[in-house]
């Protein structure tokens, strides 16, 4: 117990999480043969490498109590546009291709965050609205067409898979490593910059926030916008993994990146969570997903039964522990006092 | 006076000028038969629309109807297939519904999970008993009453299923404004914990309001199937998201205490026929989507503007 009271929460949560993920992959290695091996890091990683980006836009957001049902129609928007233009202009620099994608994004993040935090629209009611809206400016734009692999340069689509370094047989690819070093950066940010800070104190207690002198719209304003981003910086990685893009591109990513989110810790109240256990989460949504298709006991249809019951276990577990936990606390707290 | 300043009658405005515009641009369609089949196309999402007006009065949220729908429609296809008789797979179906709601309810009202994310989670759940029972395949070939029932008049030419949705929408209409349990509603969406100090038992009224969701959507889900006359693994997936636009845009206030079913009323024939007008401009599906998301906005923030003009709508509670 001494050990455990010393951890914060949100450690105790990513070694929880990183506990389940140890005995998933066990269990997984049991029953499929040839499982562990560096297929299956790779396969994930580059799977993840998308949702990771967007799920750390979602948890900005979530921490500030708010939600954004936008990202889906905003990776689809964005991988679009950026196939579009690199399809016309071929000889386009990387860079200034990867900066279109970023400002698309962001501008669509904008757009969220002036209806939510200036026009106080609630959250749910915008980015639902701007999720039907976003992705019919997509049809409107793709007229009819779609965006395939050959009209792509091979730097792009070379890109997620070009190997960066490996520990073993785990061979880091660009894509998941540069999302990796997204996310790191962003955690780095959220736990050690003041103005990050702030998504944390208008989460937990807006008031309180307002009445500490932070301009708790700017707050809000922010997170959408880097919600924006990730999902635009996402857009680009799933043109680049996918190369084909059709109207549905992105289609239900919303709910995924709220769903890796919520397994990986993040509160939906706001106020507390990590990048860290969102991209775990990510992670663990969908180790499961690949190796229900592979376990032969079950049919891999199960898959996303599976993933809703999980979703349900790790936030009642996580309610319950914490809530047990905070009891404890201030028993001892308590007891010290007298 | 007031009433013609309230939302009801600022959406019954819009109803107005949608309704004349339809009727100008196209001559059939005042006809009887177009107006039945505006409904029949929809009437799965508006039959849930009405119970979703509960559940977000009373400051939660259901995103798992449009999966329980789907669930409800594969189990009939996959029992029915199976060779039980149509009838009592119906009470089946009606009773997975039930559970459903009672699955989610203890969860967020026993157990204090917020209701975003348990609906969520069943969200992605039923869904997927639905696929572990059809997997990728359809089925269809339902017994002819059934499909009757679904596709044709019943009285006249007023199929089954609108007038179920009238006969549900005057017994809900009561239910809400009328009785006891309505105001309890009010009062725990305002304020539960007022609700729970005046010795009203909240988490018993959240899970009677959860469970009556899951039973909406299991019904909503036959009456897809019999209408249709097919099921697939994917039946009303992105159900959920609509209906929730139908009862934001009714004017209900997403954090709960207040609203009311009129204002649904009036937003599912504002949507309805908002679609059959863009449908004869040629509008396709996705961009009217759009447009219904645009006015779901508009509709939250035109009362605010209002709001500094004197005399105008009451203000409403922001977070």
């Amino acid at each position: 117990m001494g050990l455990l009271s010393r951890l914060s929460p949100a450690a105790l949560r990513i070694l929880a999480l990183l506990a389940v993920l140890a005995i998933v992959i066990l269990f997984f290695a049991s029953q499929i043969e040839g499982y562990l091996n560096g297929r299956l890091f790779n396969r994930i990683s580059s799977s993840v490498a998308i949702m990771a980006l967007i799920a750390t836009g979602q948890t900005l957001v979530i921490l500030t109590r708010n939600i954004d049902l936008s990202v889906g129609s905003v990776v689809g928007f964005t991988a679009f546009a950026t196939g579009s233009i690199i399809t016309n202009h071929p000889e386009l620099n990387p860079l200034l291709l990867l900066l279109y994608a970023a400002l698309v994004g962001t501008s669509f993040g904008i757009i969220n965050g002036l209806l939510v935090a200036y026009a106080r629209v609630p959250s749910i009611i915008v980015t639902l609205a701007t999720m039907a809206l976003f992705r019919s400016f997509l049809v409107e734009y793709s007229n009819a067409k779609s965006i395939t692999s050959d009209s792509l340069p091979t730097w792009l689509t070379d890109f997620p898979n070009l190997p960066v370094f490996s520990i073993g047989t785990l061979e880091f690819r660009a894509g998941f490593t540069a999302s990796l070093v997204v996310v790191l950066l962003v955690h780095l940010c959220l736990t050690r910059l003041r103005p990050a800070r702030a998504l944390f104190a208008v989460g937990s207690n807006p008031e309180a926030a307002d009445m500490a002198g932070i301009d708790a719209k700017r707050v809000v304003f922010a997170a959408f916008a880097l919600s924006g981003l990730m999902a635009g910086l996402a857009g680009f990685m799933f043109l680049a993994r996918f190369g084909n893009i059709t109207v549905v591109a992105g289609l239900g990513f919303e709910l995924k990146s709220v769903a890796s989110s919520v397994v990986g810790g993040v509160n939906i109240f706001g106020g507390s969570g990590s990048v860290i256990g969102a991209f775990l989460g990510a992670i663990l949504v969908d180790l499961l997903e690949t190796s229900l298709v592979r376990w032969a006991v079950v049919s891999e249809f199960w898959r996303e039964a599976v993933l809703g019951a999980l979703i349900l276990l790790a936030v009642a577990t996580d309610t319950i522990l914490s809530r047990r936990l905070a009891k404890l606390r201030a028993k001892k707290s308590k007891e010290t006092t007298k | 006076m007031s009433r013609l300043f309230s939302w009801e009658g600022f959406l019954f405005a819009c109803l107005v000028v949608i309704f004349t515009f339809n009727a100008i641009a196209a001559p059939d369609f005042l006809g009887v038969s177009n107006q039945i089949n505006l409904f029949q196309l929809s009437i799965e999402k508006i039959i849930l629309a009405l119970v979703m007006t509960f559940v977000i009065i009373n400051a939660e949220i259901d995103l798992s109807v449009g999966s329980m729908m789907g669930l409800s429609a594969c189990t009939f296809g996959y029992l029915y297939q199976m060779g039980l008789p149509a009838p009592l797979v119906i009470l089946i179906c009606l009773f997975i519904g039930i559970a459903g709601g009672l699955f989610n309810g203890w969860f967020i009202a026993r157990l204090g999970l917020p209701s975003l994310v348990v609906t969520l989670a069943t969200l992605i759940g039923f869904r997927g008993l639905a696929r572990v029972m059809l997997e990728d395949r359809g089925i269809g070939s339902f017994p002819d009453w059934f499909a009757a029932l679904g596709q044709k008049g019943l009285i006249g030419p007023v199929p089954f299923a609108l007038i179920a949705f009238v006969v549900l929408f005057i017994l809900l209409y009561i239910l809400l404004e009328r009785s006891g349990f309505g105001r309890k509603t009010y009062v725990i969406g305002s304020n539960r914990d007022v609700a729970d100090f005046a010795g009203i038992d909240t988490a018993r009224h959240k899970i009677i309001i959860f469970t009556m969701s899951g039973v909406a959507a299991a019904f909503a889900g036959l009456l897809y199937a019999a209408r249709v006359g097919a099921v697939r693994g994917d039946v009303a997936s992105g159900f959920e998201l609509d209906v929730i636009t139908i009862v934001l845009l009714g004017g209900v206030s997403i954090f709960g205490g207040k609203g009311s079913l009129v204002g649904t009323l009036l937003a599912i024939l504002i949507v309805l026929n908002l679609r059959n007008g863009m449908a004869l401009l040629s509008i396709t599906g996705h961009i009217q989507t759009g447009v219904i998301g645009l006015l779901l906005i508009a509709s939250v923030v035109i009362p605010r503007i209002k709001l500094s003009t004197p005399r105008s709508f009451k203000p409403e509670v922001a977070a």
